[in-house]
């Protein structure tokens, strides 16, 4: 392939945040969009929301896809968004959200900016038509 | 994307904006369009940089140890770039970029930019657009960059190569790796680095090392009258400053011992990269490096520009299926083919010619 051609790929960062350490879901998915195409970050485990916002600016990633499964969605969730918005990242970001979320809390989630949340049960195949329908470039 | 927004992202870039080194090294990555003005527009604010390039078997530490080097270079002060290189898959083109996961002692500290980029498949694409990247951080204001790959492959050694000074990374009780190491990485390795030095074995792997780097000089009695192995510590690196004119200026690389993870040999790294880099300013190697990697760029730019243009042209011909066609069924050969395709840009090479 030359160096002349445009080579777009969209790019993840795949984030746990927090004191959470189920990472099963977060590796599939992580797999899931590499055999889809997509170049995949993994943030690894146990990060601040302030991490993964730097990681999500940095590599300037098309989609954050935050996996949760500690219950504290409600807490992080907006100040990851909060950080991306403090460097202009924020509208050109695909946010997702994937874990263990009530339906509840599903409304206040997409409020604060979350495009779409996932939970148990969603196939691989949903989330990564989703991705490529609403990728924000 | 428009001239005014190459402009505009520049100036961002200049300014000091994360967002903008950000998008710039992806409109690098993609190859979008507008992406040359906005290397060259880039390339003028250039040359401030320290590029290291650190390279080494899966599993050696290379993440690691750039995370510790980069904490290190904060604490003295210093703002750093790093560019992670990953291969992508052959059949998805997707990719798994696991090293920012090591990076874990910058956390929050955007002074340390971090981009991880895959190969996308590139033949000898990557290489450039590596050399890309680095430039966007240069021009940004980076003290220092460091440049991380998997040392397998020609592509790799590419990477590498766009750096001043080439770590390679080795880890304890690996004999045979070291004896490959022969095969092509020993040759550009200026700094090697036995990571894990705490495990069994370490010894063994620098001795080993250090007998190989003398053999690479043609002296394997351990030094031939110039360097005993006794000089091999890490502060060898002084005696080849210049001071020592027996030497005709040629860098002995040096061995250094760590313990990545627990931030051990470290500071004496990063001292023979200084060592290193003063060598390299102090003896014109710097400036002629310099050269053999502009002259190697411009070259990779003008085939893979050359290659674009002669794929218009063979589309024109019918296609290659067309063309294989020809050549199988025997009316044609691939000599007569190509200078069919080719002629004709010639002569308008010729003709264009002052």
């Amino acid at each position: 392939m030359s160096t002349g051609q445009e080579q777009r790929t969209i790019r993840c960062l795949v984030a746990k945040v927090g004191l959470d350490g189920h990472d099963r879901g977060a590796h599939v998915i992580a797999r899931a969009f590499r055999d889809a195409g997509f170049e995949v970050i993994y943030s690894g485990l146990h990060r601040a929301p302030e991490e993964i916002v730097q990681a999500a600016v940095q590599e300037d990633v098309d989609v954050l896809g935050i996996s949760i499964l500690s219950g504290a969605h409600n807490t992080l969730v907006p100040k990851v968004i909060e950080g991306l918005k403090e460097y202009g990242a924020f509208e050109n970001t695909l946010v997702l959200v994937g874990g263990i979320i009530p339906d509840e809390d599903r409304a206040e989630l997409k409020a604060a900016g979350v495009a779409e949340v996932f939970g148990p049960g969603t196939s691989m195949q949903e989330t990564i038509d989703f991705v490529r329908e609403n990728v924000k470039r | 994307m428009s001239e005014a927004h190459v402009d505009d992202l520049v100036s961002d870039v200049l300014d000091g904006q994360h967002r903008a080194l950000a998008r710039a090294i992806t409109k690098i990555e993609n190859r979008e369009p507008g992406y040359r003005d906005l290397v060259s527009a880039l390339h003028t604010h250039t040359g401030g940089a320290e590029v290291v390039g650190v390279t080494g078997s899966p599993g050696a530490g290379k993440s690691t140890l750039v995370d510790k080097l980069a904490k290190r270079y904060r604490d003295r002060g210093l703002t750093v770039g790093v560019v992670a290189v990953d291969p992508s898959s052959p059949y998805s083109g997707g990719a798994v970029l696991g090293d920012r996961i090591r990076m874990a002692s910058n956390v929050g500290d955007m002074d340390v930019f971090f981009r991880s980029m895959s190969a996308r498949g590139q033949l000898g694409g990557l290489s450039t657009a590596t050399a890309d990247a680095i430039t966007a951080l240069d021009a940004f204001g980076k003290d220092r960059i460091v440049v991380e790959t998997v040392g397998a492959g020609q592509n790799e050694v590419d990477v590498v190569r766009t750096a001043d000074t080439v770590v390679v990374l080795v880890q304890p009780g690996s004999g045979d790796d070291v004896q490959m190491l022969k095969a092509g990485i020993l040759e550009i390795g200026d700094v090697f680095v036995v990571n894990k030095a705490d495990m069994d074995g370490a010894a063994t792997t620098v001795t080993d090392l250090r007998e190989m780097i003398h053999m690479r000089d043609g002296s394997p009695t351990g030094g031939a009258g110039h360097h005993g192995l006794g000089s091999m510590s890490n502060d060898d690196a002084d005696a080849t400053d210049g001071d020592d004119d027996t030497d005709t200026g040629d860098w002995e690389p040096a061995v250094v011992e760590t313990v990545a993870t627990e931030g051990d040999g470290v500071e004496d790294l990063i001292d023979v990269l200084d060592d290193h880099y003063t060598y390299l300013r102090e003896t014109g190697e710097l400036g002629r490096r310099e050269r053999t990697r502009y002259a190697e760029e411009i070259r990779q730019l003008l085939r893979s520009d050359a290659a674009d243009l002669l794929e218009d042209e063979i589309e024109r011909h019918g296609g290659m299926d067309a063309l294989v066609d020809a050549v199988q069924a025997r009316e044609a050969d691939p000599y007569s083919v190509a200078d069919r395709i080719l002629d004709p840009l010639a002569d308008c090479v010729e003709r264009r010619r002052e």
